[in-house]
């Protein structure tokens, strides 16, 4: 089904989405959408919703299960708590993506910004994944906890850009993050080190890059010729001597 | 000094949107537009402050410094007309349009008031003995009436430029005032969400000094020290926010030390200290000496600002980009909100849009003024 959205208020939007969802729509499509907040939100069912526009902030936050493809750029704070389910945007977003994100999957064809991957976390299967193809700002993979994050680099909408900010991985105690060609060692933060791809390594990203591809139509050898690196946590409790000393 | 104002303390999430756009080529655009925009972050606000910077919208007072004034009370409308005609040739005076409208209730009444000053004995002593310009005298009147004249408040300064602001959202200020009826080649726009301070008419935003006028989003937890230092220099902080400081600052660093808006910035928000230690010598220096000269004009917590002249709009986030922003270029249009959609809103194709880095000033002047 559709649904335009020109001019229409956010709660109206999604009460008409989750009244789709509800009787049992598997697929929505969203025209005119500028800037209206929470779309998916909190929807537990298999359902692709489509927008054309740029949706406003908070998108796909609690998500379960779901799909949400963005014809557009995107804004800030996407699959806030998402537990399961798709986001893909086809150009770039904002800051605070998929913070304290549990499950799913979140593709960003172009640049992030700030604080991209913060607090996401894993917990058995339950592994949560960020894949940006362009660039990322300040504090990528902030206390990051668990799961994994991609960044690529090459689709940019600023080739003068450095393809990461400072301090990358602050806090970070858990998971993994994988670069595209070299980091900026400077950039890094205390926390956390670089280390050479080993085979597991390279059948991961593989398998989310094969996957990556294919929803922006991209070629997987393309992204796959330069070699990767990882950057790990050097500690399980980066602060846990901060205030006092504690036993080992 | 007049009694302080009693207030209701809000504490809520924090959020405020902001927006902005300069024609660089002079270009006047109707309110219409920049209503627009901000109506379209409604949500960031809560009806307790919605204003408007713009800029040419007096070509015919072009030569005059148009007074905005707010009057809580007659008295203070009284004394300051008073004020007024002992320093100033008053060219034209009149009230600021408004409609009545349902969703404002109980406004101050506005005036305003093209003016020059008046040779008087004072303004000879202070040009000739003081070594103040034309300009710092306009400041110590702007001073002198928010903070002697009870219920008074000088809302803009600045000539061809004015700020219409108050308590209400956005869209219901713009009503309010007939901003349609205007037009101007820079536009800025806020919708206040108050936290940490009350949301009354004088602490809407833009907070303006002569044509300085800003929009922010945030809070300036570094209020306290910025405001002594601010004192120092005779600026009196009157309107209750921490957002005053910013205005007075940039006119106190560009206006009057002669920093390039760039460089400004950079005291506003500069790099870390480890960052400084690996650049190389020449702007190691540079950064060093403005962080020791300018210590007490760093703004330390979240804050995205626009701060706008006739010269032209310049954007600004703090140092690890706690607060979002986003530009776009479209000819000679650049555009600046707290939302992408905000500016796509008006502008639904820019050729570039690009979030700036934290602590990077984007710059857009109008052309011929840089």
């Amino acid at each position: 089904m559709k649904i335009d959205a020109q001019g229409m208020y956010y709660r109206d939007l999604n009460a008409q989405i989750r009244d789709a969802v509800s009787s049992g729509t598997t697929s929505i499509e969203l025209d005119n959408v500028n800037g209206q907040y929470y779309i998916g939100d909190g929807v537990n069912k298999p359902v692709t919703i489509t927008i054309n526009g740029v949706p406003g902030n908070d998108l796909a936050a609690f998500m379960n299960g779901a799909t949400i493809i963005v014809n557009e750029n995107a804004q800030d704070n996407i699959g806030n708590t998402m537990n399961a389910g798709k986001v893909i945007v086809h150009g770039h977003a904002g800051d605070v993506l998929g913070y304290g994100m549990r499950g799913g999957k979140i593709h960003i064809l172009k640049d992030v910004g700030y604080r991209v991957g913060i607090h996401m976390k894993s917990y058995l299967d339950n592994k949560p994944a960020l894949i940006a193809g362009g660039k990322a700002g300040d504090f990528f993979g902030e206390y990051m906890a668990g799961g994994i994050l991609i960044l690529l680099g090459m689709y940019s909408d600023d080739p003068k850009k450095a393809k990461h900010g400072y301090l990358l991985g602050t806090g970070m105690h858990g998971g993994v993050i994988y670069v595209r060609g070299d980091v900026d060692e400077s950039r890094l933060s205390k926390e956390v080190g670089v280390f050479e791809m080993d085979a597991d390594d390279l059948a991961v990203v593989k398998g989310f890059i094969t996957d990556f591809c294919a929803d922006f139509g991209l070629d997987v050898q393309d992204v796959l010729r330069e070699r990767f690196v990882k950057i790990l946590p050097r500690s399980k409790r980066p602060y846990g001597n901060m205030y006092c000393p504690m036993p080992k | 000094m007049k009694p302080q104002p009693t207030h209701i303390f809000q504490k809520d999430i924090s959020n405020c949107g902001l927006t902005g756009f300069v024609s660089k080529k002079g270009t006047r655009v109707e309110g219409a537009v920049i209503i627009k925009s901000i109506a379209l972050m409604h949500d960031r606000g809560n009806g307790l402050g919605g204003g408007f910077g713009a800029y040419g919208i007096y070509p015919d007072y072009r030569e005059f410094f148009a007074f905005h004034l707010m009057y809580e009370n007659s008295m203070a409308l009284q004394l300051t007309e008073e004020y007024l005609e002992n320093n100033f040739h008053i060219e034209q005076q009149e009230d600021i349009p408004t409609r009545r409208t349902k969703a404002i209730a109980n406004p101050p009444v506005f005036k305003r008031y093209f003016v020059k000053p008046l040779e008087t004995d004072e303004y000879r002593e202070s040009v000739e003995f003081q070594g103040l310009t034309e300009e710092d005298v306009i400041v110590r009147h702007v001073m002198a009436i928010n903070h002697e004249i009870e219920g008074a408040f000088v809302v803009s300064s600045g000539k061809n430029m004015g700020a219409f602001k108050g308590v209400g959202f956005p869209e219901d200020i713009a009503e309010f005032f007939r901003l349609e009826e205007y037009a101007g080649h820079i536009w800025t726009a806020h919708n206040r969400f108050p936290t940490n301070t009350p949301g009354w008419w004088g602490g809407a935003h833009p907070f303006t000094l002569l044509d300085w006028s800003i929009v922010h989003n945030g809070e300036i937890s570094s209020y306290g020290i910025n405001k002594r230092y601010l004192e120092m220099y005779g600026y009196l902080c009157t309107m209750l926010t921490d957002t005053e400081v910013v205005a007075y600052m940039l006119d106190l660093l560009i206006r009057k030390h002669g920093l390039q808006p760039e460089l400004a910035c950079t005291a506003l928000a500069p790099p870390f200290w480890d960052l400084i230690d690996q650049l190389p010598r020449n702007e190691r220096e540079l950064l060093t000496a403005i962080r020791q000269i300018y210590g007490s004009a760093l703004l330390n917590g979240p804050f995205a600002i626009l701060f706008a002249s006739n010269k032209g709009l310049i954007g600004l986030n703090d140092r690890v980009k706690l607060r979002p922003l986003v530009c776009a270029e479209h000819g000679d249009f650049v555009y600046m909100a707290s939302e992408e959609a905000a500016i796509r809103e008006i502008c639904p194709h820019p050729t570039k849009i690009w979030a700036p880095r934290g602590g990077e000033p984007v710059i857009a002047m109008v052309d011929g003024m840089i």
